[in-house]
This record gives C-alpha cells, sequence and structure tokens, in this order.
C-alpha cells in the first residue's frame, strides 16, 4: 500500500440510524412512562363513552358515599361519581394540557426559526417580547385574564401557551443561529435553495430533538398548572378536571380522605411519566449528538484525532498484513551533522502500544509498537498524516492521553523515569518542569479568563518556588525573549486581546520557562499564518540552540521538518517505518510510504501555464 | 482573449463596526479582478487579508458597499435572493472545511441530489445524475447511501465537489478547498481539480494561503493583503519570482522541503527582513 491515505471505500456501513423510539423502548423507564402516557391518552379519547354514570349527576343520597360495588371510587360532596369523574376529567385536562403545549409550540418555534433565521428588525422585536413575557409573573396574568373574559379552561390553557413560548423561543434561536453559520447552509445557498427549504431540511432537523424534550417537560408543567389553577377554583367548575377533583377532595379530607387520592395519583403519575420520558428522550438523543460533536472535534483540532483513526482502524487492521507489521524500520546512519549531536539519550521509547477502550469492552489500538530514541540537545522530527499515531504517541510520553486512551504495551524512559508506569503524582514533578508542551492551537490552550501573566508567573511560582516578584520579573524577561514587543503590555493582557501568533509565543515562553532538557511541541505552527510560522520556527530554533534543550517535533508539513530538524521519524499507521538523520529521509528515503509523501510536495512541480497557450492547442470552447 | 466571465470592479465590502456608531470595518478596499472561461484564477493571503471575503461577496453570501461584480455582462453585485437563485446552476462553491460543509444528517445522495431537484429534475434522472458525479470525482456508486460521516476528509471534499458540479456551473469558487487535507490526498484532490476543468471547461476562483498550492493549480495568481491586492500576473512569475515586498516576503516564509535549500532561503529572508526594515 503505497499511499494509505484516502479510506478503501468499502468500509463496512455502521448501524447508524435507530429510531428514537426503539432507543426509549430499550430503556425500562422508557418503557413505563411511554406505557402509562399511552393508557392516558387512550382514557382522554374513549373516556366520556365508557364513564360508567353522568359525571354531572349529581345524587342526594350518594353525597361522600364509599366505594361499593356501583361506585368502585365512591362518590364526591355533590354525590356524583367519582370514577365517572376521573374519566371524562382525563379528556379536559389532557386536552387543556396540549392547547398550552401547541400554543407555546406554534408561537414559540415559529418565531424562534424566523428570529434565528433571517435576523434583522424581527429578531430585535422578538427579543424584547419575551424579556417581557418571562419579566411577567404567569399567576397574575392568568388571574387578569380570567377576570377580564371569565372563567374558561381553554383561555387559561391559550393564555398559559403564550406564556411558555419564550423557552422554545430560546432555545430554537440558539440551534438555528448556530446553524445558520455551518457552511452546509451557505452551501444551500449556494445551490439554489429558497428559504423556506432550508429551514425545513437543513435547520429544523437539528431543532427537532431539542424540541421534542422540551415538549415533555413543557406538557407536564402545562398540567400541574393547569391541576393548580383548578384547584383554587380559578377554572371552568361546570366541567370535571382533575384539580376541580381534588379541590373538592380538599375540602372534604377529614370526612371522605381517599376524595383525594384520585385526582392527586392522575396528576402525580402523568407528570411524573412525562418528566421520566423528557429524561429518557434526552439520553437517547443527545447522548449520540454528544459523541458526534467530540468525535468531529477531535478530527477538526488533529489533536488525536481519534475519529480518523476509529474510521481508518478498520480498513487498516485489514489491509495491513503481518508482514508490514512486523517489517523492520528503516534506519538511516548518523551523518556527519547528526552524528555531532550523538550524546546521551534523553528520551528512550520502547515497543509502545496504545489502545482506545471502546463501549464493547474491547480496545482499539493506534500504535502498534513505537520505538524512538531522542538525543540530547537534538530536534527530532515526527513526521506522518492524520492517523499515523504521531499525537497519540507524542501525548502517550506526556501523560496526556485522551479520555479512554492507556499505553497498552512497552516502555517510555525518560532519564531513568519509566513514564508509562508514572502515576500522576510522579508526572507532576515531571511535566511542565522538566518536559515542556507546545500546543497547536495556542488560543484554546491559554485560559480565557486569566490574564497571560497571571498564567505565566503561576507555574514558575509552583515549579520553582519563586516569589512574586522574581516570577513576574523571570515572565517579563521571557515575554521579551520570545520577541513580544511590548511585554509589559501582553503581561496585562487577556488572550483574546493578542493575536494567534503572540499567543503561540507566549506558550513557548512558558514551555521554555523552567528550563525543561525536553520540549513536545504538537504542530506548534499548523494554525499560524506562514509569515509568522517562519518567525516561531525562528524562534524555536534560537531558543533550542541556546538553551540545549531537545525537541520532539510532531508536524505534517516537510518544510518545518527541513527547516528545523536533525533527525525525523516517519510515521504510518501507528508504526515507524522509517528514521534518520534529515537529509538522509529527504535526500534517499527508501520506505515506498516516505517516497510517496515526499513526491505529494507541491514546492518542486512547474507552475501551470497561463491559459492562453492552453486555448490555442485546445481550440475554442 | 474573449469578454471576462467575471469581473470584479474596485469592489469595497464593509461590515458594520462593532458597537455604536463604531467606524465599518472595510474587509475589501477596492478590489478588482477577472477570470476569463475555463481559467483558474488563484487568490493568495495571510488570515484577515480579505481573500475569503472576495469569494463570498462573488457567491452573494457578503454585501457588496461599492463597486461592481458582474458576471457574463450582467451586474450580480446587488441581486435579490430570487435573482440570486437563479444563478446557482452558474457560479458553484467548494468550502474549506469538509467536515461541515455536508449536512451530518443527510446522506450522500440527498446531499448532491438536493439542487438537482431545486431545478427541478425528475427524480429518476437526478439518481442518475448522482452517480455519474460520484463516479466524475472518484467516488464508488455505493456510496450514495453513506453519511458523510463514514469518510475521510478527502473523500468529503469530493463529495463537496461533487455537488458544486451538480449543475454544471460554468465558475466555482473554491474557499481553501485543500486546506485540511494530508499531503498526499492534497496533490490528488488538486489534480482531480484540474482534470475536472481540463474537461468541463468550468473557471475557478481558487483562493489559498498556501502559495505552492496556488502555483499548481492557477494560471494567473493574485495577491491579496489588508483588503487589497497588492500583486497578480501569470502564475510562475508570481510564486517563482514575485516583486512586491509582500509577496516576496510570503514567498521566503514559506519553508522548502529540503535541509540545504531551506536553510540559504532562512538565510536570505533574514537578509530581505532587514533591509525592509531598514529601508
Amino acid at each position: 500500500m503505497t499511499t494509505a491515505v484516502d479510506l478503501p471505500t468499502n468500509i463496512p456501513t455502521p448501524p447508524v440510524k435507530t429510531s428514537l423510539m426503539r432507543r426509549i423502548v430499550r430503556r425500562p423507564i422508557g418503557v413505563v412512562s411511554l406505557g402509562i402516557l399511552i393508557v392516558v391518552g387512550i382514557i382522554a379519547v374513549i373516556g366520556p363513552y365508557i364513564a360508567p354514570y353522568d359525571p354531572n349527576k349529581a345524587s342526594l343520597q350518594l353525597v361522600l358515599a364509599p366505594p361499593s360495588a356501583a361506585h368502585p371510587l365512591g362518590a364526591d360532596s355533590a354525590g356524583r361519581d367519582v370514577l365517572s369523574r376521573l374519566l371524562v376529567a382525563t379528556q379536559v385536562s389532557v386536552v387543556a394540557a396540549l392547547l398550552a403545549l401547541v400554543t407555546a409550540l406554534l408561537i414559540g418555534v415559529i418565531s424562534g426559526l424566523i428570529a434565528g433565521y433571517f435576523k434583522g428588525w424581527f429578531d430585535s422585536v422578538s427579543a424584547w417580547f419575551t424579556s417581557l413575557v418571562m419579566a411577567l409573573p404567569g399567576i397574575v396574568v392568568l388571574l387578569a385574564v380570567r377576570a377580564v373574559v371569565g372563567p374558561s379552561v381553554w383561555i387559561a390553557m391559550f393564555t398559559f401557551g403564550i406564556l411558555l413560548a419564550p423557552a422554545y423561543y430560546r432555545l430554537v434561536y440558539a440551534a438555528v443561529t448556530a446553524v445558520r453559520s455551518e457552511l452546509y447552509v451557505d452551501a444551500a445557498k449556494v445551490s439554489g435553495l429558497g428559504d423556506g427549504r432550508i429551514i425545513s431540511r437543513h435547520i429544523l432537523s437539528v431543532v427537532r430533538a431539542p424540541i421534542i424534550i422540551q415538549s415533555a417537560i413543557i406538557a407536564g408543567i402545562a398540567i400541574a398548572i393547569q391541576s393548580g389553577l383548578e384547584f383554587l377554583g380559578l377554572g371552568d367548575t361546570s366541567v370535571p378536571t382533575w384539580g376541580g377533583m381534588l379541590s373538592d377532595g380538599f375540602a372534604n379530607i377529614y370526612k371522605e380522605p381517599l376524595l383525594m387520592l384520585w385526582p392527586a395519583l392522575a396528576i402525580g403519575i402523568t407528570s411524573i411519566a412525562l418528566t421520566l420520558l423528557a429524561n429518557v428522550m434526552r439520553d437517547a438523543l443527545e447522548r449520540t449528538v454528544l459523541v458526534r460533536r467530540r468525535r468531529r472535534r477531535a478530527v477538526a483540532t488533529a489533536t488525536g484525532s481519534i475519529a480518523a483513526v476509529t474510521t481508518s482502524i478498520g480498513a487498516v487492521t485489514g489491509s495491513l498484513d503481518v508482514d508490514a507489521a512486523s517489517a523492520p524500520v528503516i534506519r538511516h546512519d548518523d551523518d556527519v551533522r547528526a552524528a555531532a549531536r550523538a550524546g546521551d539519550t534523553i528520551l528512550q521509547v520502547r515497543d509502545l502500544h496504545v489502545g482506545y477502550g471502546q463501549d464493547d469492552g474491547s480496545t482499539l489500538e493506534v500504535v502498534h509498537g513505537v520505538s524512538l530514541d531522542i538525543r540530547k540537545g537534538e530536534v527530532h522530527g515526527l513526521i506522518g498524516e492524520s492517523g499515523s499515531g504521531k499525537t497519540q504517541t507524542a501525548f502517550a510520553v506526556l501523560g496526556l492521553l485522551p479520555r479512554g486512551g492507556h499505553i497498552t504495551g512497552g516502555s517510555i524512559d525518560f532519564e531513568g523515569v519509566r513514564l508509562d508506569q508514572a502515576s500522576e503524582k510522579d508526572y507532576t514533578a515531571i511535566r511542565g518542569r522538566r518536559i515542556g508542551y507546545i500546543p497547536q492551537e495556542p488560543m484554546s490552550n491559554l485560559d480565557p479568563s486569566f490574564t497571560i501573566g497571571s498564567q505565566l508567573v503561576e507555574p514558575l511560582r509552583k515549579s520553582l518556588g519563586l516569589s512574586k516578584k522574581d516570577a513576574t520579573d523571570k515572565a517579563l524577561s521571557l515575554l521579551e525573549r520570545v520577541g513580544i514587543p511590548n511585554p509589559k503590555r501582553t503581561f496585562a493582557a487577556y488572550p483574546h486581546e493578542v493575536s494567534g501568533g503572540m499567543a503561540q509565543r507566549v506558550l513557548i515562553a512558558g514551555a521554555v520557562s523552567t528550563d525543561p532538557d525536553l520540549i513536545i511541541a504538537d504542530e506548534p505552527t499548523t494554525a499560524l499564518d506562514v509569515t509568522v510560522q517562519a518567525e516561531v520556527l525562528d524562534l524555536l530554533r534560537d531558543l533550542q540552540a541556546e538553551r540545549h534543550m531537545a525537541l520532539l517535533l510532531v508536524t505534517h508539513n516537510f518544510g518545518v521538518v527541513a527547516d528545523l530538524c536533525d533527525r525525523v521519524s516517519v510515521m504510518q499507521q501507528g508504526l515507524i517505518v522509517e528514521t534518520g538523520p534529515v537529509r538522509a529521509i529527504f535526500g534517499h528515503a527508501e520506505h515506498p510510504y516516505t517516497r510517496s509523501l515526499l513526491g505529494a510536495i507541491l514546492d518542486e512541480g512547474p507552475a501551470r501555464p497561463p491559459l492562453g497557450t492552453l486555448l490555442t492547442k485546445g481550440g475554442a470552447r | 482573449m474573449s469578454a471576462p466571465l467575471l469581473e470584479v470592479t474596485d469592489l469595497v465590502v464593509e461590515y458594520p463596526g462593532k458597537g455604536f456608531r463604531a467606524k465599518p470595518f472595510q474587509a475589501l478596499k477596492g478590489v478588482s479582478i477577472d477570470i476569463q472561461p475555463g481559467e483558474t484564477v488563484g487568490l493568495v493571503g495571510e488570515s484577515g487579508s480579505g481573500k475569503t471575503t472576495l469569494g463570498r461577496a462573488v457567491l452573494g453570501l457578503a454585501p457588496v458597499t461599492g463597486g461592481s461584480i458582474t458576471y457574463d455582462g450582467k451586474e450580480i453585485g446587488h441581486l435579490s435572493r430570487s435573482q440570486r437563485r437563479a444563478l446557482s446552476s452558474e457560479i458553484q462553491v467548494v468550502f474549506q472545511d469538509p467536515y461541515s460543509s455536508l449536512n451530518p444528517s443527510m446522506t450522500i445522495e440527498q446531499i448532491l441530489i438536493e439542487p438537482l431537484t431545486v431545478r427541478g429534475v425528475a427524480s429518476g434522472e437526478a439518481r442518475q445524475r448522482v452517480a455519474t458525479l460520484l463516479e466524475q470525482v472518484g467516488l464508488p456508486v455505493d456510496a450514495r447511501s453513506r453519511l458523510p460521516r463514514e469518510f475521510s476528509g478527502g473523500q468529503r471534499q469530493r463529495v463537496a465537489i461533487a455537488r458544486a458540479l451538480a449543475l454544471d456551473p460554468k465558475l466555482i469558487v473554491c474557499d481553501e478547498p485543500v486546506s485540511a487535507l494530508d499531503l498526499s490526498t492534497q496533490a490528488r484532490v488538486l489534480d482531480l481539480f484540474i482534470e475536472i476543468q481540463e474537461r468541463t471547461g468550468v473557471a475557478y476562483l481558487f483562493i489559498s494561503h498556501d502559495l505552492a498550492v496556488v502555483r499548481h493549480i492557477s494560471h494567473r495568481v493574485a495577491v491579496m493583503y489588508h483588503g487589497e491586492i497588492v500583486e497578480s500576473g501569470e502564475g510562475d512569475q508570481v510564486t517563482a519570482r514575485p516583486q512586491h515586498p509582500y509577496t516576496q516576503r510570503l514567498f521566503m516564509a514559506a519553508p522548502v522541503p529540503d535541509p540545504d535549500q531551506q536553510e540559504e532561503r532562512r538565510v536570505a529572508r533574514r537578509a530581505l527582513m532587514t533591509t525592509t526594515v531598514e529601508g
């Protein structure tokens, strides 16, 4: 396999889509709560037809009658059959809650979509309106509405729906503004899709899951509030409702306590079932979203690039035959320059294996036995494409493997300390003191809520035991050393106030501040502009020469390797395939993979000739 | 030479400043560029130079404050959304990030069919077209029923190219289409771009921060700096013998993948920096 970059296209399709319903039913709580809600729903539909008596038919003989064969749940203070009232009330209560829910859903979702997608004046107006509604005390509004239009379950719940709308509005608005900036929405616009189609195809699908979850919660709230209003006697007393029945039972709690039980059970069980269902749905829906997002970030930042690894591994284990895995690493002998640095080894990695625990208990190996020597004061390049395991190797040395990752075999020896067996406590004495780290994304490695100065001073005080003043002086001189034009101002600045290049200089200052023996730099210039990259590389070279540090440089850029490295190791699919002095690798690479990488470099190629020559040759178009 | 396919003249793009009565931010300060049919014009610059804004303005995704953009002789700088939609079969786009430019919840086929159904292509015919498109970009036909996340970056970018080609456009704006890809994938995707151009005669506005990439694919190259074009000309001349000091700096800053040549370039760059500082 000469180029193992694009995946073979016959990757087995993993089971992607399991319906939401199936995922809910797989959980016991999901089954139970869904079952209860279905029963409540059925009763709501057929309740009036199966009720044995007219729910409003009062009988003086039956006032507060205890349960009997004819009236299994007894009768209330007006002598009405409790079972019949409960069955009929289910319909009223459920429909009333649905009315509030649908009102809130329609107003909230539609306005959230419009405001989030189109922005403009509608956005400002609805933001004001939402704040206003949320500031109003709901119960006062409901009382006021009742005073004006009279007692009606339906008008009260419609009003309540309006009051609940902001819950949807804010949810949808946040989701839409996030999706709106996705490139695929731009691509859809360029494809000529109308706004309606973009919203229904690309945006609604993203907000659908949170809306469903929110609806279950809101339905629970609506049932509770509706019952509360009825309980207070603010509803329509001519219609049987759970709240009204509860109120009646409460009035007669000393005479017939059982009367309270039935409506309380109905309200409690329905509300709890809705809330539990919401929880189950959130687990089912959002966990998958979370995993997907984590994977994507892993790819996007290329730190770890677990996604690339996990997706390609199926293909890799299949195609990487035993010969390739056990094939010896091609080693080039030291040339004069490399031999000059050949001294003590500072870091010795032997047969390192790194694996990730999978959900099914198995371990997915991403580094398959890497051996690496780094000498004192040398710059060692670790080069490879995404998914080659170069970052995994570096992170294993730092003891910073992402969650689930661990060393499954081999050893890492740093000047006599076995890092592969080191505890977190052992690491604190080494990482950040004797081994420094320069990350790929300078911005995300500075805490936005602290000044740059405090982030430099704190480690100095902790690891070197300097006083605050000494540490400040040292941090300022380091900032000056890494070429920051106005160290005092940068010292007092927050990370967002400096550019990416400056932030990377700050991190370099931080990494060298404790005079480490080894610095591990993970793609330190990838996120930077090319002119800034050149300056940062100059800085790294000068600092390395001046402090005689060893530098392990993880990169995919051959130019960076040529600029900085003494020796290079080339990684492919979790293995080192070739290693040697930089000139040997560039001059006479032997491994086909190294050659294919070098062949893919564009710099050497001829430029494309101007179009005119092509036109005359190819004729008119 | 024939009339240009796309002509941008003195284009100004301003974004409103942050805060009350803040001065608007000028992302483009009077940029002029033209593209012939079937030609690739490379646009190089660093982050914040305005190269992406220029691409977005051509696509109708950035507000045009001044100047004009004419496509095929018609002004397209200030079109309404519905007029813009009519242009979708003429001008298309391939974005940088192959991870966020494809909707994660749609299958490859749904993604590719979408622009076709908008154009009113019958579904049977559209499916036929999807198969041809996948073949054109070197993906197997059974890719159609998969989701984007099952593909590597290079393959996703092929899907994005197939989507751009779906409507047979005459111009594709390519915004850093290979920057997120691995080295060897990068080379192959670039060759795919060239091959498609030679077969279909589509023109590219090719935006990149990488001089080597632009040199490989462009007939002509323009260099942007702080919202202005500082140098433009034939690809070989701009990318190998730059005239403008900024382009020279850009050229010298890119490390050569050869230790000895890079050492020479480093020395030359430092010399250049000191002379520009003194001058």
